[in-house]
């Protein structure tokens, strides 16, 4: 079975912290990590090879320093990667994101493609379904359990539902995203990380993907980001300390009712 | 490459580096150098300088063609038969948004024996309602409905379409959206019509820590996918009249290749949805063990609200993944918010801190949940909330 798990290289957004006197991201010191949605991707993309047999390839878009989330990925199970990088690739929205990798899966043969049901830092969990729509396959979305039927032609998956889950069946070849509880990732051991940097790796840049210039990055994005600014901040509001429990509910009770939120 | 710098320009001001959020800016002599590896081109060192220096290579934008697009449409989802709440949110912001730009708003729905709702969304605001209605789309697939949305785009060329950001709404739009070729801002959390009548889409990133303002400059409609509870639904006006249209759109059965094999509700028998209630009573490991879970059961019952949970909370079991508000979970912004032993990490506040009203009781008087409270109370959850559940009742009596 040929497995494709497409993933990104994120911050670690817990530590990613505001300054307070530009309103701005403070992005220094703060650590870049595989998607911990991609985790799962890559956790059930070794899963399904080791029962299996067949191949896990890694693939991401991003700038040189992407590679280490490639790394991981390998040093977890995977064993090949794909890392597609150019200056021109720069400045990509969840579309153009979606058409480049298209354009290199299509390349290469699959059964499956798992994505993480989204990024941390977008949150936008947009380039899964369209990356489906590109290639041509179903999808199924907020996958939480997986099986592959035993010939290898089906999959049952159980989707998340906004009150509990579906399950469904869908002929290989198929896209899907997982999410949380799928299962629980692998820390890559000692021998994982050695073996991982001889595994082969692909550096694709735009001219040898072939791809016009005025559909990847910036230029092949359909929406731009005008304007980028800190959240209104809620500023803190009545603070109670030190006082007896029943005087401070009645407080509360009584501010809520003022605001006729009770 | 998309950014041009003109180094002679710049007066080196350096207020360029104050305003990049993405450290891709640094001091270089008197003037400045830019990380193109870190820059995402989103323009705000471009609309900060002052001596325009920095210059963003965009697309072209064709007003003519843009400009035959016409009318603000709401995809509304239903559920069991019924609309879901986010579709009478969308519905009345489109109003709004339409009423700007002097067009139309045509909400569209899709499934099968649910002409009936068309009425109600009309008296919510639509001039129209395009009814799809057939068997193959009794149940949602992201096919049959994928085939349903783009037919109807591609000939009558709306300039705005919203989709409620649910499970649904999140995988069905970017679907459409790739067929027809069209950008898709994901979970607004505002909307706005800009002084080119574009939609402007309000989004948070990063965890929550940034608000970003999307553009879809070059192509129509405009697509974007808007959380629930963000927007209010206005009183429906019965008087209202508007028009309804069958469309019929074939789907063949072979083009859903996914089948639903069994649907299971995992909303604990009387246990509200996080994601549609007014009021949530959330709590963390403040609550101790799952035995103590009656407490703010019984607070929500009072309140008719949604018990909701932190993540440690649903990964300990004590509740179930459905009720978890967060980052991992669900988004919710209730009109009241209650962080019972909450501390209120980042990932916590990204999913809540929308919300109207945020109450917040916890020991520990550093907690980052009372930066964001409007109410809080350093104490013990254990002797506050009965104190408050008593005050409700007492409040209750006297009206």
């Amino acid at each position: 079975m040929k497995i494709i798990v497409p993933i990104k290289q994120v911050p670690e957004v817990a530590e990613v912290k505001i300054n307070p006197e530009t309103g701005t991201l403070i992005r220094d010191g703060v650590p870049s990590i595989l998607n911990p949605f991609d985790e799962y991707a890559v956790e059930a993309a070794i899963q399904l090879k080791e029962k299996f047999g067949g191949e896990v390839t890694v693939i991401t878009m991003g700038p040189p320093q992407a590679k280490d989330a490639l790394l991981k990925a390998l040093a977890m199970g995977a064993d090949r990667a794909v890392h597609l990088t150019d200056r021109a690739f720069a400045g990509a929205d969840t579309w153009a994101t979606a058409y480049t990798l298209a354009v290199q899966i299509k390349k290469m043969e699959f059964d499956m493609v798992i994505c993480g049901k989204q990024a941390i830092d977008g949150d936008t969990a947009q380039v899964g379904p369209e990356l489906a729509e590109l290639l041509g396959v179903p999808q199924i979305c907020y996958v939480r359990h997986l099986e592959v039927s035993e010939d290898q032609k089906f999959v049952i998956a159980h989707r998340e539902t906004d009150d509990g889950y579906e399950v469904i069946k869908a002929k290989l070849p198929v896209l899907l995203t997982a999410t949380k509880g799928l299962n629980e990732p692998r820390l890559p051991n000692i021998m994982g990380i050695m073996k991982a940097k001889k595994k082969p790796m692909d550096v694709i840049d735009a001219a040898t993907l072939g791809v016009p210039e005025d559909e990847i990055g910036l230029k092949g994005s359909p929406t731009t980001v005008r304007k980028v600014y800190p959240p209104p901040r809620r500023s803190g509001g009545i603070k109670i300390e030190d006082m007896d429990p029943k005087e401070a509910a009645k407080k509360l009770v009584e501010f809520l009712a003022s605001k006729g939120a009770i | 490459m998309g950014l041009l710098y003109d180094r002679e320009t710049c007066t080196g001001c350096m207020l360029c580096i104050k305003v990049c959020n993405f450290g891709a800016i640094e001091k270089d002599g008197d003037k400045v150098k830019f990380d193109i590896d870190k820059c995402v081109l989103c323009g705000s060192c471009e609309e900060v300088c002052p001596v325009d220096a920095i210059k963003i290579e965009r697309r072209t934008v064709d007003e003519e063609a843009l400009a035959e697009y016409k009318d603000v449409w709401v995809f509304c989802e239903t559920h069991e038969g019924r609309l879901r709440n986010v579709a009478l949110e969308l519905v009345t912001k489109a109003r709004e948004l339409a009423d700007k730009l002097g067009e139309r708003v045509v909400a569209v729905l899709i499934g099968h024996e649910i002409e009936g709702l068309a009425e109600c969304l009309i008296h919510q605001g639509a001039d129209k309602v395009l009814v799809v209605d057939d068997k193959i789309y009794a149940d949602y697939s992201t096919d049959a409905y994928t085939i349903a949305m783009a037919s109807l785009i591609a000939p009558r060329k709306p300039a705005i379409v919203l989709f409620g950001a649910t499970n649904n709404g999140r995988e069905l739009a970017p679907r459409v959206a790739a067929r027809l070729k069209l950008g898709l801002t994901a979970d607004c959390t505002g909307l706005e019509i800009d002084e080119n009548r574009q939609l402007v889409q309000i989004r948070p990133a990063f965890g929550g820590n940034i608000m970003a303002e999307i553009l879809c400059p070059y192509t129509r409609p405009q697509m974007a996918t808007v959380r629930p509870n963000v927007f209010k639904p206005s009183e429906p006006d019965t008087s209202r009249t508007g028009e309804i249209e069958k469309v019929e759109i074939k789907v063949n059965p072979l083009q859903v290749r996914t089948r639903i094999l069994d649907r299971v509700v995992e909303v604990t028998e009387g246990m509200k949805s996080v994601e549609e209630a007014d009021i949530i009573v959330s709590c963390g490991r403040g609550i101790k063990d799952p035995s103590n879970l009656n407490l703010p059961q019984a607070l929500a019952d009072l309140l008719d609200a949604a018990v909701g949970g932190s993540r440690p909370i649903v990964d300990a079991g004590w509740l179930p993944p459905t009720q978890q508000v967060g980052q991992s979970g669900r988004t919710v912004s209730p009109k009241l918010y209650f962080a019972l032993g909450i501390s209120g990490a980042i990932q916590h506040i990204a999913g809540m801190s929308s919300s109207d009203i945020i109450v917040a009781i916890n020991k520990d008087p550093e907690a980052p949940i009372f930066e964001i409270a409007d109410f809080g109370i350093v104490g013990d959850l254990f002797e506050v909330v009965p104190a408050i559940i008593e005050e409700i009742k007492q409040l209750k009596e006297k009206r």
